[in-house]
């Protein structure tokens, strides 16, 4: 689960990590409240979205008066912000962090990932700050500096020290800083479960301090059952809205640019249910995994789902039941099936697969059967393409 | 012969009571798996499935012998199933549970580093389908019965696209020796390399399939050990072409996040190593055979 910069902030900020003061706004009158509350001569308004490069995409601005600062607003509330991490369709702009703007004179880049090669938590650092870490390993990779944590003592204070020599041209009391901060970032990503922590750009301010001027935080959804505070920070707006109603429904749904729409159960034989229609020369609408438990009533949301997008021209089932029972599933597909406007074509394998055949066979409906994964790509390219296979 | 499991393997379920678990155990020993009893904690001295309940993993392997376990726990209580299993002294634990904290793996993986090697519990999943050993036993929550026994190893991180592979080489009357599925999280227990080495020393696998996903750097290491040490055809496969970047295709750990984690790339990688690589998910079966047709 990701969390808008504000959020990250406040919860970096709860962990010792010094942030710029700075108030979250919805409207351009709360805005320029914020900004002359805040009491400063220069503002940062930053639009929240979850998604990063948006200083490029004109969502970061600097204002020198309150009035300034409700125009920013005006003009950024409501809007649709394309960065290159959103892709085409950008991301909504419905909240406004204001923020004190502190003139500063150098950017260190700090990032925290869970890396599987070594599964461990790995923090990197560079002096290279402000530009994107994809960015410094290919252009400054000696400018990268990492250490491993070992999960059983975890981050010790000697690490951060190595990051902050290393970092170099830092006085005595910012290394203290960069190692209590560093120290801090650690226990909020490993007490909150975090999955990647980045603050980018650490500053040196003018006056010597250390602060984070942004901050990025992703959650493991597996472990937000025993973090309730980070639910109330989940924002369903920043998500499509059909994966957002999928998960919902316990569906995992992404939408994709094809117009056959997928209807698969397990992660794995779904990614290759796409590919092999791509193989037979199609493209695939989205990814669905109906999972384990494919009761007619979770069938029939995965079919109203799919729908949902115009582009779709034919639906392809592939269920290779080994805990769900085919015939259970083949019931919930003859239903959903029977007010359908597009081809449907089913291939159905495993536990009951006879009796999952029979009742599409009876059903009188226009289903087209497949017996192999092959068959049902093949089929459902050529339905898509209004022919007969 | 097999790899992990057989006919005789002492097998325990852990969280045995609950509803699930009880359906699996019983498709197991249906299948032929020696199930000797399992956990529940609170629940021990009862009888269930006609097999003894104790309250904990060091009593049930004190009083049965078992050396296997397959674990039904819900996610906040794993990682602790996990580390009991693991101090018990059991050999191999295979982890159903969907959901697991990854800093719990995370935590787990370090826990075993305790152990000494050679005595190490070696752990399958979490989030698999489990293992079976075609006709002789199953630890885990596949449909047994599209498995012919056989010669041919399946290392997979999904669990329905084994299946697919299995039911593909079972219509070219290809069987299977053992059937593995590491599961589809970020950290898992044992990974594809640590099967491959398996599957090398067994004498009745004669060649092996390895079926991947987008997401880490596992599927690449497993092919360049397979360059180096192994001596027995490797057909190879990655699902995921068709997904776009930095999107979680289902499972937690199928996520393009860095260099090398692509489908395309990891193919790639493993037709550099010498593997057989399947064109598509449709044709495992037939590049298994042609794999094979070599020895």
């Amino acid at each position: 689960m990701d969390i808008h910069e504000y959020q990250a902030k406040e919860l970096l900020a709860q962990h010792g990590v010094p942030i710029p003061r700075g108030k979250v706004v919805y409207t351009p009158a709360e805005a320029a409240q914020a900004a002359t509350e805040l009491g400063s001569e220069l503002w940062a308004v930053k639009a929240q979205i979850h998604a990063g490069g948006r200083g490029k995409a004109g969502g970061v601005r600097l204002c020198k008066t309150p009035h300034e600062v409700s125009k920013v607003a005006e003009a950024l509330l409501g809007t649709t912000l394309v960065t290159h991490q959103t892709g085409p369709e950008g991301k909504i702009v419905e909240r406004l962090y204001i923020e004190v703007a502190e003139p500063f004179e150098r950017e260190i880049y700090l990032g925290f990932v869970l890396d599987r090669k070594t599964q461990r938590i790995r923090i990197i650092a560079s002096a290279q700050g402000g530009m994107e870490i994809e960015d410094i390993v290919k252009t400054h990779p000696e400018a990268v500096l990492q250490v491993e944590v070992e999960p059983a003592v975890g981050l010790q204070a000697f690490q951060a020290r190595e990051l902050a020599f290393g970092l170099g041209g830092l006085t005595l009391k910012q290394v203290h800083q960069f190692v209590s901060l560093t120290l801090g970032c650690y226990r909020a990503f490993r007490d909150l479960d975090a999955s990647m922590a980045e603050i980018n750009p650490l500053v040196v301010t003018r006056e010597g301090r250390l602060v984070a001027l942004d901050g990025k935080m992703s959650f493991d959804d597996n472990a937000l059952f025993r973090h309730p505070e980070l639910h109330e920070m989940h924002d369903p707006a920043q998500e499509d809205p059909r994966e957002a109603q999928a998960h919902l429904h316990g569906l995992n749904y992404v939408g994709l640019s094809g117009d056959i729409g997928c209807i698969i159960n397990g992660a794995g034989l779904a990614m290759a249910t796409m590919d092999t229609i791509k193989y037979a020369g199609g493209e695939p609408a989205n990814f669905l995994d109906v999972g384990g438990g494919a009761s007619p009533e979770r069938v029939a949301e995965a079919f109203r789902l799919v729908l949902s997008d115009p582009n779709v021209k034919a639906i392809l089932v592939n269920i290779f039941a080994g805990i769900n029972r085919c015939d259970w599933v083949a019931e919930g597909v003859v239903q959903a099936a029977r007010d359908l406007k597009v081809p449907l074509v089913v291939r159905l394998a495993g536990t009951n697969v006879e009796a999952g055949q029979k009742i599409i066979q009876e059903s009188g409906l226009p289903i087209i059967s497949a017996d192999t994964l092959a068959e049902a790509a093949e089929r459902a390219v050529a339905a898509a393409h209004g022919k007969n296979a | 012969m097999s790899i992990l499991i057989d006919e005789n393997t002492k097998v325990i379920v852990q969280g045995f009571t609950g509803d699930k678990a009880t359906f699996h155990a019983n498709e197991m020993i249906q299948y032929g798996t020696n199930v000797v009893g399992g956990v529940t904690p609170g629940k021990g001295g009862m009888k269930h499935l006609d097999r003894p309940v104790f309250d904990t993993v060091r009593q049930a392997v004190e009083a049965t012998g078992a050396e296997a376990s397959l674990a039904f726990v819900p996610p906040p209580f794993a990682a602790d199933a996990l580390m009991e299993a693991a101090e018990a002294g059991l050999k191999l634990v295979c982890i159903i549970t969907d959901g697991i904290p990854t800093q719990d793996m995370m935590r787990v993986k370090r826990y075993l580093l305790r152990y000494p090697r050679e005595t190490r519990t070696m752990i399958v999943g979490p989030n698999c389908a489990g293992i079976i050993s075609a006709g002789r036993a199953m630890l885990g929550i596949m449909p047994g019965h599209i498995y012919k026994r056989g010669n041919v190893g399946i290392v997979s991180r999904s669990g329905t696209l084994g299946y697919e592979a299995a039911a593909q080489m079972t219509a070219l009357g290809i069987g299977v020796s053992t059937s593995v599925g590491i599961g589809g999280d970020p950290i898992n227990g044992s990974s594809f390399l640590d099967h491959m080495a398996l599957f090398e020393q067994d004498p009745d696998t004669h060649a092996v399939v390895m079926i991947g996903e987008i997401g880490g750097p596992q599927e690449a290491e497993a092919a360049q050990w397979v360059k180096e040490n192994m001596s027995k055809p490797v057909v190879g496969y990655v699902a995921g072409l068709t997904a776009p970047k930095g999107r979680r295709m289902g499972h937690a750990g199928a996520i393009i996040s860095a260099e090398g984690d692509t489908a395309g790339e990891k193919a790639e990688i493993m037709k550099s190593y010498g593997l057989f690589v399947a064109p598509s998910a449709s044709e495992l079966g037939s590049t298994v055979a042609q794999a094979i047709a070599t020895l």
